[in-house]
């Protein structure tokens, strides 16, 4: 189909082109939503059947990075927010702003999920063969960047959870599983919302968004917003889940 | 019939999408939704193929009680095969990626889908899940059963479970692209007059069909993902060892896979919707009740799930409730069966051979969903879970109900693809040839299956023998009825007469363009006045209609020609 200015061949308007483009994107995340189910699903089943080890294993997550997080997810939005406002009003240089804002803001969340990511291989808190949930709680001199209070907390609650639950090596690396597996998956979609921005950012330096058409940054911050919810759900999930005793 | 033969003969338009470009460039970087239902049609044949390879292989092989041909491993890999390249690469995008990419734009009056870019990158998905599965296929096979059930597929399977399992996640998210633009363009691309109750229901069924495609297909993804995980990296939410529960894999996996059948059977309902008022020449007898039918499918098939799971231990409650739901969800499927014959009442019924396909459908979906009612019945499921019963049921919904649908529309639309009719005699010859051999493969694994046969064993007790040897028969039978129509549909993309038009007539927008369609589809956007399937204001038609609203419409039966 050849396409007139911004108008491809199969639309008779602008109109419809962004309607179309916008419920392209809906349905996309309705299937996205669907994708995550499932995984949430299979946490919150083992995370019923399981409870001491998942609690136990949210208590060695890092409240204060993760919250951290959370902070930075939401005030990307707000920018990415600004970005959409800033097409539709026509303001060329405010796009760019907000958008270098969002992707920046992107690049903190990447930052802390590396100091995250990397604090669970010291731990020895990646499933696998070294596994071991109570490590810190026995070598407290490996886990320096651990505050020595919390640790000996987190030993006797290690004492707690391995009388309830035998099993507990086992069903703390579900957890981890599970951890590793869904922060995994966002993050990937964290990376694909980056490079939709650049791709954004590329055309907005280059002046082509206007107040008449701006469908790319309005599907796109539709994307970018989704993906900071499943970060919303993600946060009390994991994070939260043994913090209210 | 004096009007039809005065007639001119039809000529073949010097322009359209097949000629527009040349080359293979033309072809695989193509966005117009007609070719790349066509690059579809190549590759979902190719599976065919393949499939029915390993169908022949799994009737030879049952020939005698012992088999003669295969090992025991050997077999499981051929059923597996079986099931997997059948249900994922050839039922699941056979008509909806090929009729309805074809006709869906065309039948809402527009130019193409709304993404037509994203409408070929779903090809390319399907083509490199499909190479990822047949590198399974090559190097070792696969043994697991289709339905990959854990913990032998990620801790004990020794076959190459993991490029299978990729290669079926990878081919997923080419169903959820098409779902996803089938459904966008029935929303926003409709020509002017084109309103909801005007669309036909092939444009309904498949929009029931895209909300399956669209809510189902993202949970086998994350299903297969964590099961690809659990095989590779050793991850444990389905392996018993570790405290995970392969139930719940079995739970996520029916999930998807019970609605999926809903994917394989919804587009041939749609295809069977056309075919019939087309050769009763008779308005569809409640059409909101067939539209609505489709949509009350796809919500009450993702309710159904556990029906698969009866024996897996769950509670009685949770079972009765399921039991219940698919009664329930068979009530819109016996709708659409009773309008269709009310349809057939007082119509003027030409036995073309879409028509004949549209018969055979009938009964052999009947039977089909019949029997589905014994296995939804928590008794008799006990007695007929996992025998020959399921796998007579399952093959008569997908095949005598899906496959008959889609070679009915296959031969329906092949003028338009193509512009040329096919030979109607060996077509007709075909049709009664597979509905014969479909019913001598598969009517005696009923019989096998209420005798207590289990399904996927590699060898049976001597007094089966007379039963499978009938069902090996058959399937040769059955064979030459898929072969017969590739060759003859081949020869007449070629040779064929030209069809003009609209050869049948049928009141489609599909039909008042000519064949095979401009790359536009149409010279202008053309405005919708007529009602679905409403023969009798249809002059243009050029059906003979005493006095314009009798009873009886009379009709030039093409057959008569």
């Amino acid at each position: 189909m050849h396409r007139t200015g911004t108008l491809y061949g199969q639309f008779k308007t602008l109109e419809q082109q962004k309607d179309t483009a916008t419920l392209g994107m809906w349905i996309f995340l309705v299937t996205e939503v669907m994708f995550f189910g499932g995984i949430m699903l299979a946490y919150t089943i083992n995370r019923h059947t399981y409870f001491h080890a998942f609690a136990m294993g949210s208590n060695t997550l890092s409240l204060g990075l993760g919250a951290t997080n959370t902070l930075v997810l939401l005030a990307s939005s707000f920018t990415m927010a600004m970005g959409v406002w800033s097409a539709q009003t026509g303001k060329k240089t405010l796009i760019s702003i907000f958008l270098i804002l969002t992707i920046l803001l992107g690049f903190v969340f990447f930052g802390i999920k590396y100091v995250e990511y990397a604090q669970k291989f010291h731990h020895h808190l990646v499933p696998g063969k070294s596994f071991d949930i109570g490590y810190c709680a026995h070598n407290p001199s490996k886990c320096e960047d651990v505050d020595v209070k919390e640790l000996k907390e987190e030993g006797e609650r290690l004492e707690e959870a391995q009388k309830a639950d035998p099993d507990l090596q086992a069903h703390a690396q579900l957890y981890f599983s599970a951890y590793f597996g869904m922060t995994g998956l966002h993050a990937l979609h964290m990376v694909i919302g980056a490079g939709l921005l650049l791709w954004l950012l590329k055309d907005s330096v280059a002046g082509k968004f206007t107040a008449e058409w701006n469908n790319p940054v309005d599907i796109v911050g539709l994307y970018w917003h989704f993906v900071d919810i499943v970060w919303i759900y993600l946060f009390p999930l994991l994070y939260l889940i043994d913090r209210h005793k | 019939m004096s009007t039809h033969e005065t007639v001119p003969e039809p000529k073949f338009p010097e322009k359209h999408y097949l000629n527009a470009e040349y080359g293979i460039r033309s072809w695989l970087l193509t966005t117009d939704h007609k070719r790349i239902a066509m690059l579809y049609l190549a590759a979902v044949t190719f599976f065919f193929f393949i499939g029915g390879f390993f169908a022949m292989m799994i009737r030879l092989h049952l020939m005698t009680p012992n088999g003669y041909l295969l090992t025991p491993d050997q077999y499981n890999r051929m059923f597996t095969m079986h099931g997997v390249t059948m249900v994922f690469f050839f039922l699941i995008p056979s008509i909806p990626a090929i009729l309805g990419n074809f006709l869906i734009p065309i039948m809402v009056g527009a130019k193409d889908l709304a993404f037509p870019k994203i409408n070929l990158l779903s090809w390319y998905i399907y083509i490199i899940g499909g190479l990822f599965t047949m590198w399974s296929m090559i190097n070792g096979g696969l043994d697991t059963g289709w339905t990959f059930y854990t913990p032998l597929s990620t801790v004990y399977s020794n076959s190459a479970v993991a490029p299978a399992v990729i290669g079926v996640f990878i081919t997923g998210f080419s169903s959820i692209l098409t779902g996803l633009n089938f459904l966008v363009t029935v929303h926003t691309m409709r020509a002017p007059g084109m309103t909801w109750f005007r669309l036909p229901l092939f444009v309904w069924a498949h929009y029931a069909t895209s909300l399956v495609m669209v809510l189902g297909t993202p949970v086998i993804a994350i299903t297969l993902a964590l099961a690809g995980m659990e095989r590779l990296f050793g991850l444990g939410f389905f392996n018993p060892a570790m405290g995970g529960d392969p139930i719940l894999f079995q739970h996520l996996f029916w999930f998807y896979s019970h609605p999926a059948v809903y994917i394989m059977i919804l587009p041939a309902m749609g295809v069977i919707s056309e075919l019939i008022p087309t050769f009763a020449r008779k308005q569809l007898f409640g059409y909101h009740f067939v539209a609505a039918a489709s949509l009350a499918i796809a919500v009450i098939g993702f309710l159904v799930w556990t029906h698969h799971m009866f024996l897996t231990g769950q509670s009685t409650y949770a079972a009765v409730a399921f039991s219940f739901l698919t009664f329930v969800v068979a009530i819109p499927s016996a709708i659409k069966v009773f309008n269709w014959t009310a349809t057939l009442f007082g119509g003027s019924i030409s036995f073309d051979t879409p028509m004949l396909y549209a018969f055979g459908f009938l009964g052999l979906f009947l039977i089909g969903g019949l029997t589905g009612l014994f296995l939804g019945c928590l008794g008799i499921d006990m007695n007929i879970h996992d025998t020959y019963f399921v796998v007579a049921h399952f093959h008569y919904i997908m095949v005598g109900g899906a496959v008959m649908g889609y070679l009915g529309g296959l031969h329906f639309w092949w003028p338009k693809i193509t512009g040329r009719m096919y030979p109607e005699w060996l077509a007709r010859i075909a049709a009664f040839t597979l509905f014969i051999g479909f019913n001598f493969t598969f009517f005696p694994q009923f019989l096998l299956g209420v005798m207590g046969m289990p399904r996927r064993y590699h060898m049976y007790p001597p007094e089966f023998q007379i039963y499978n040897v009938m069902s090996t028969a058959g399937a040769s039978i059955l064979a030459v009825g898929y072969l017969l129509p590739m060759i003859y549909l081949t020869w007449a993309a070629f040779y064929g007469k030209v069809a003009g038009e609209n050869p049948w007539p049928a009141t489609g927008l599909e039909w008042k363009t000519q064949s095979p369609p401009l790359t536009e589809n149409f010279e202008v956007t053309p405005v919708v006045t007529w009602e679905a399937y409403d023969f009798r204001n249809r002059p243009d038609l050029g059906l003979d209609v005493p006095g314009g609203s009798g009873p009886r419409i009379v009709a030039p039966a093409h057959g008569d020609d």
